[in-house]
């Protein structure tokens, strides 16, 4: 939802970066405020997934320029786990699999560091079971999902409702949702996304990397990006979604090269 | 390896000091005339020095194994000291006689000599060097019957029980290291729990070695007559040094009809420094007997420490029914070399075996679980459960597994599972994500690996070894 009077949450601009010495990102820009849920669409290698690592620090990856700005702060300067604490949420395309650690205790202790971080109390694990259960709720999760190990053995449809049940427990500003829906079934795609849209309110916000359009069926976005070559090349409004689920990317990249020679 | 990564595998040894303490060295070098020295410095009666003596000579016709996996130079025997003890030596009326030199070393190790320390509840012999310098609540042991003392004291107060099970389970000859610790064996504990009697506390042994080039050679004795049940713990830490120190002790226990007897080893010994200088070389011989019907030995062991570890703790499941089960989480880290496991050697009816080996390598370290499940023709109905898991820290570190099956009995049931797993980049993302950092992430995963060795640990055992394996792979993250 587009707030009159919202605060800019991230504001990225010309960021270039590196994954083994070759460039992905190519002076991408973007600006997103509170209350705001916008998705960022593009064929194969245009940079999406690689855009939504960065902003959360992985370091494989390497900035070679620009700067982004997350609350007025330098977000990069941070490291991976302050920039979660301060509330960046990434939502992983292929959630990690830890075996031998409950996820109980994963997710206790992420909710426990990050709320530290924050200067808010913590919670023991009686009082933490309550709670987790309760946002379980949210996503129709079975209570035996809390013994299992962290992702191993779960089906494609378990990990991305337990990435989900993180982004619940852990009320990011900014929750960065990488591929969410592949791997989904219909009814796990509704469930999933009836999680996100009862987690989106006026001070946070939403951004959803994604290759088709069926998410945003669920999710509806106030803005659509097209990425191509490591830049956003159009951005529109929710119908634009529609328009490249009917015709493809192939116009996007014509068109923004027809500019560019008119420009010229 | 990432940066943090590399940051968490540099944590300093914590117990790398040096006691300054008049010690009574015995000169560098072995030969009977050094044999004849310890026998006389412990004025043992003379058929403990034949026993040394025909140890000794059989060593001097047996070859240093070749078989383990791994490297370090030949060693100079004739460069060890085989005896170093503290002055003044006497016995102890009481814990007031300590030198207070000793008692500050082992408080700054975390080691109970006071009874009335916060760690009550667990009976204490202390080994610094080659002898036991104190033993706790060995009154109120006695009380109910049990004999806990050094070996050097029961050879002298209860020397039919020593002669009867010294060596009955590992013989003088039974490889090169059993023999020369039978030859220079020093001190060690010896505990005997009778007929009927549940040990009323957990009984420990906490070893240092202090002097530089000095062996330490010790020997430990375990008995549990039928019905009677005992928890050991042993603790290990050395100093510092840039030279390698041996350690081949050796440890027996023999559990008769119904008996049951839990051994628990965090061993800590120093592990040379980054670039794989000093250390201890940690060559062990434990093994077990379960003599009884019904009688259990259970070893759970943490390793943490030495440049090289080669040690097999091992049952002898001789009595039908007999249970013998092997926990162990080994670790190593820059240079170190760990060859470790164990043997269940099945001779009984209807014996049983639980093998969980858990190792984690990381730097540049080199892992080996190796291990022997052999069933007797005589062994009807023996059953096997083997699992061997190895996680890998980093790139340039190693991790084996030997397994060695032998079957001999058509109604025999074994199982052997094993797996492979790493601590990645990609894992540590995923935490920090979560806003927890790596030292942290680490941590979690590995008290997650080490879960099922760390349930088989007494209490604060448990604890211990879980603060140990962090202080060993966790430090500032840069």
């Amino acid at each position: 939802m587009i707030y009159q009077d919202s605060k800019t949450l991230l504001a990225v601009r010309g960021l270039h970066a590196t994954v083994n010495g070759i460039e992905i990102l190519k002076g991408m820009d973007l600006t997103v405020k509170s209350g705001e849920v916008h998705a960022i669409m593009g064929p194969n290698g245009s940079g999406k997934s690689t855009f939504a690592k960065v902003l959360a620090g992985h370091p494989a990856y390497e900035v070679t320029g620009g700067e982004v700005r997350f609350e007025g702060g330098n977000l990069l300067e941070l490291k991976p786990e302050a920039r979660a604490r301060a509330g960046v949420f990434l939502g992983f395309q292929y959630p990690i699999e830890i075996p031998g650690v409950a996820n109980s205790q994963f997710l206790r202790l992420a909710y426990n560091t990050v709320q530290a971080g924050r200067g808010k109390d913590e919670l023991d694990p009686l009082e933490f079971d309550d709670f987790v259960r309760e946002k379980m709720k949210l996503l129709e999760m079975n209570p035996d999902f809390l013994d299992r190990s962290v992702n191993e053995g779960f089906s494609g449809g378990e990990k991305k409702r337990n990435e989900i049940l993180q982004m619940a427990l852990l009320e990011p500003k900014l929750a960065i949702l990488d591929e969410t829906d592949s791997g989904l079934d219909i009814d796990a795609l509704r469930i999933v996304a009836g999680g996100v849209n009862q987690l989106a309110h006026k001070d946070n916000a939403v951004v959803l990397v994604t290759h088709y359009q069926r998410l945003l069926d669920y999710i509806v976005p106030d803005y659509v990006h097209v990425m191509e070559s490591g830049r956003i090349v159009k951005t529109g409004g929710k119908e634009l979604a529609l328009e490249l689920e009917a015709r493809g990317y192939d116009w996007v990249g014509a068109e923004v090269k027809a500019n560019a020679r008119l420009a010229t | 390896m990432s940066t943090a990564l590399q940051n968490l595998v540099n944590q300093p040894y914590q117990h790398g000091f040096v006691t300054d303490i008049e010690a009574d060295v015995a000169p560098k070098g072995l030969s009977e005339d050094t044999i004849r020295l310890i026998s006389a410095k412990k004025n043992e009666p003379e058929w403990l020095l034949e026993l040394r003596l025909t140890a000794y000579r059989h060593w001097l016709t047996m070859e240093e194994p070749q078989w383990p996996n791994v490297k370090y130079p030949k060693i100079d025997f004739q460069a060890i000291t085989y005896y170093s003890a503290p002055k003044p030596k006497k016995s102890l009326a009481s814990m007031d006689e300590v030198d207070p030199e000793l008692l500050r070393t082992f408080e700054k190790l975390g080691v109970p000599m006071n009874e009335r320390a916060k760690l009550a509840g667990v009976a204490v012999d202390v080994i610094f060097d080659s002898v036991s310098v104190a033993t706790t609540y060995k009154a109120k042991l006695a009380e109910v019957g049990i004999i806990f003392c050094s070996i050097s004291e029961a050879v002298h107060e209860h020397p039919e029980l020593v002669r009867k099970y010294l060596g009955s389970v590992i013989p003088a000859g039974d490889n090169y290291y059993a023999a020369l610790n039978s030859a220079v064996f020093t001190d060690g504990s010896f505990c005997f729990i009778p007929k009927g009697v549940k040990c009323p506390m957990d009984l420990s042994t906490y070893f240092r070695i202090n002097t530089e080039s000095s062996g330490q050679f010790e020997r430990t004795l375990i008995v549990a007559e039928e019905g009677a049940s005992v928890s050991y713990l042993e603790g290990c830490t050395a100093p510092k040094f840039d030279t390698n120190q041996l350690h081949a002790a050796v440890v027996e226990l023999v559990a008769l009809d119904n008996a049951d007897i839990k051994y628990s080893t965090v061993q800590n010994w120093y592990a040379g420094d980054e670039n794989g200088l000093g250390g201890i070389y940690n060559f062990v011989t434990k093994r077990g007997l379960c003599k009884g019907v019904n009688s259990r030995i259970s070893w759970t062991q943490v390793e943490t420490g030495s440049a090289i570890t080669w040690k097999y703790p091992s049952c002898i499941l001789r009595g039908d029914n007999s249970v013998g089960e092997f926990y162990s989480v080994a670790l190593t880290n820059h240079y170190q070399q760990a060859d470790t496991g164990t043997k269940m050697i099945h001779l009984g009816k209807n014996t049983r075996s639980t093998i969980v080996s858990k190792g984690i390598s990381a730097g540049h370290s080199n892992n080996s679980y190796r291990g022997l499940v052999r069933i007797a023709p005589t062994a009807a109905g023996a059953r096997n459960y083997s699992q061997c898991d190895s996680m890998l820290i980093g790139e340039q570190c190693s991790a084996n597994t030997f397994p060695y099956i032998q079957v001999n009995n058509p109604s025999a049931k074994v199982e052997h599972e094993a797996s492979t797993s790493k601590i990645g980049e990609d894992q540590l993302f995923y935490f920090a994500q979560r806003g927890v950092g790596a030292e942290e992430a680490v941590s979690m995963i590995i008290n997650g690996f080490c879960k099922d060795v760390f349930q088989q640990l007494p209490m604060e055992f448990a604890v211990e070894a879980t603060k140990l394996l962090g202080l060993k792979l966790e430090g500032s993250v840069g």
